[in-house]
């Protein structure tokens, strides 16, 4: 072991120091950059807004969509908020409970797996959200209807994904677990399972993002309350206000969901301790 | 009594475009703590031999006994280990070495006992809450080598165990492993490319001819030694002896 490890040495050279120095400028650099490219792009957006550069009543201006946004935490925004929060995290639930089942049977029986290749191609390559009329007459226009396209848009991902993981899963460790006589129950519990938690944390990250799309799409075709609510009623009424409030708020939200994503990773994790 | 039987095996393989015979006809027995080696010309079925000995593959012709009671599947009885240690990286090396134990449903409180002695005896008791990743080559063959010995095999089946490690490692884990085999009294087969290393650990080599496999020869090996150890055996002038009569043998498959 030749690093030299700075806890261990309380007197760093001073080379060492530069070093250090230098990572950190470049990182507060780079967050400087990240915020003032942020900060000019509202700033140019006002300014233009209000010199009449730009037509502020169809790109909307910062201000006003802070007000909007102000009055609408005043009034209903929880409201809307929760229940696209809702209707996304059943979607994205029942999404990796199915999709992960579906996956289990089709890794345990290759017969089915191959019967079912050519309706998984056909099924992941159609745009589902072209199913939305069948699914508003078969489920009935209301929550149901958005989690079905939810769960629509990320089931058939999470099984090929899954199902991709589970196949990749080291060989000589199934091998090695056979010479102890393990049942193929065994071996998927033991081996094959936790070898792909990381590859079930990734279809976690790419379902969340998933389901909220289905959701978004879904409150575009029916609903009465929800952020994608919000926009199409806001671009019916021209209020494009509302709309990029609405929309500002659904990248927070989308955000702060793949971060508890994120979040419940390192939790598992450690708890796993991969 | 001879721990394991093997009787008239034969093998074929079925594919689409023929078949083919892997072994033609191979019988053989070892005796309570002998250590035997297989060796013969790449691809000759030496690994298939193993699989079958192990009850992991069915021959199509021929039976094997262990402890006088017929393999038809995977038992207890054998232990069997892999090229590489296949220490499932998201276990500590405690939890590794009970993996067996666990497939098997014997994790009972003696059998755990043991196992930790295990790890006592052969060094790695104060690495158990490490993972296999933070452990060298060497340690890891070990932890291997105790999760196959935990479940108390009466038959240690090697396929090319050590190949996966480097030279200087692999000369010291052999030196371990044999050491730790002599004082279980385990009785070993071990299938190998490496002359040196079957002449240094067998009591015993079998050498197989070409595909289709029979035993060409059945060699015994006796270096005149109290304590022997592989080491020690590659210093003793009938170290070469035995290389270069196990060379010629196999070197007319050339």
């Amino acid at each position: 072991m030749n690093e030299v490890h700075d806890k261990e040495y309380t007197t760093l050279s001073s080379e060492r120091n530069a070093y250090l120095k230098g990572q950190k400028r470049t990182q507060r650099l780079i967050f400087a950059w990240q915020i003032g490219i942020l900060l000019q792009f509202l700033f140019f957006w006002e300014l233009f807004a209000r010199m009449g550069i730009i037509d502020s009543f169809i790109l909307s201006q910062p201000s006003r969509i802070a007000s909007t946004f102000v009055s609408m935490a005043k009034y209903d925004l929880l409201l809307h908020v929760g229940v696209t929060v809702y209707e996304t995290l059943v979607g994205f639930v029942l999404g990796v409970i199915i999709g992960t089942a579906l996956a289990v049977v089709l890794w345990w029986s290759s017969f089915i797996s191959k019967i079912s290749e050519p309706y998984l191609v056909v099924l992941n390559s159609l745009p589902k959200i072209a199913l939305g009329p069948v699914i508003i007459i078969i489920v009935g226009a209301g929550t149901e209807a958005i989690i079905f396209m939810a769960l629509a848009i990320s089931l058939i991902v999470t099984v090929l994904e899954m199902l991709n993981g589970f196949r990749h899963t080291n060989r000589e460790y199934i091998r090695m677990a056979s010479t102890f006589g393990a049942t193929k129950g065994q071996i998927f519990l033991k081996v094959v399972f936790p070898y792909n938690i990381s590859t079930l944390f990734n279809s976690l990250k790419i379902n969340i993002g998933l389901s909220l799309v289905g959701v978004i799409a879904g409150e575009f075709l029916v609903s009465k309350a929800g952020l994608g609510y919000l926009i199409v009623y806001g671009g019916q009424v021209f209020k494009m206000d509302l709309v990029m409030a609405s929309v500002i708020i659904l990248a927070i939200v989308a955000a702060l969901m793949y971060q508890g994503v994120v979040l419940l990773q390192k939790l598992a994790m450690r708890w796993y301790s991969h | 009594m001879n721990i394991l039987e093997v009787k008239n095996i034969a093998q074929k393989y079925q594919a689409e475009n023929g078949e083919t015979i892997a072994i033609k006809d191979v019988s053989f027995s070892a005796e309570k703590g002998e250590f035997i080696s297989i060796v013969g010309p790449s691809g000759c079925g030496k690994s298939t031999l193993l699989s079958i000995i192990s009850g992991l593959l069915k021959p199509t012709a021929g039976e094997v006994f262990v402890n006088g009671s017929r393999v038809l599947e995977v038992t207890s009885h054998i232990g069997y280990m892999l090229q590489n240690d296949n220490l499932l990286d998201w276990r500590t090396i405690y939890k590794n070495v009970l993996f067996g134990l666990e497939i098997r449903n014997i994790k009972t409180p003696e059998n755990v006992a043991r196992a930790e002695d295990l790890l006592k005896k052969y060094g790695l008791y104060e690495f158990r809450n490490n993972y296999p990743s933070q452990l060298s080559g060497g340690m890891r063959q070990r932890a291997a080598l105790i999760r196959t010995l935990a479940v108390n095999p009466d038959l240690l089946l090697l396929d090319e165990a050590f190949s996966a490690l480097d030279y200087q490692t692999r000369l010291t884990v052999t030196d371990d492993v044999y050491g730790i085999l002599k004082q279980e009294q385990v009785t070993t087969i071990m299938v190998t490319h490496d002359i040196p290393e079957s002449i240094s650990m067998s009591d015993r080599i079998i050498i197989l001819t070409q595909r289709p496999a029979e035993i060409k020869e059945m060699m015994s090996i006796d270096f005149n030694m109290e304590n022997r150890t592989p080491l020690s055996c590659r210093n003793n002038p009938n170290f070469s002896r035995y290389f270069n009569h196990i060379w010629k043998e196999l070197s007319i498959y050339e």
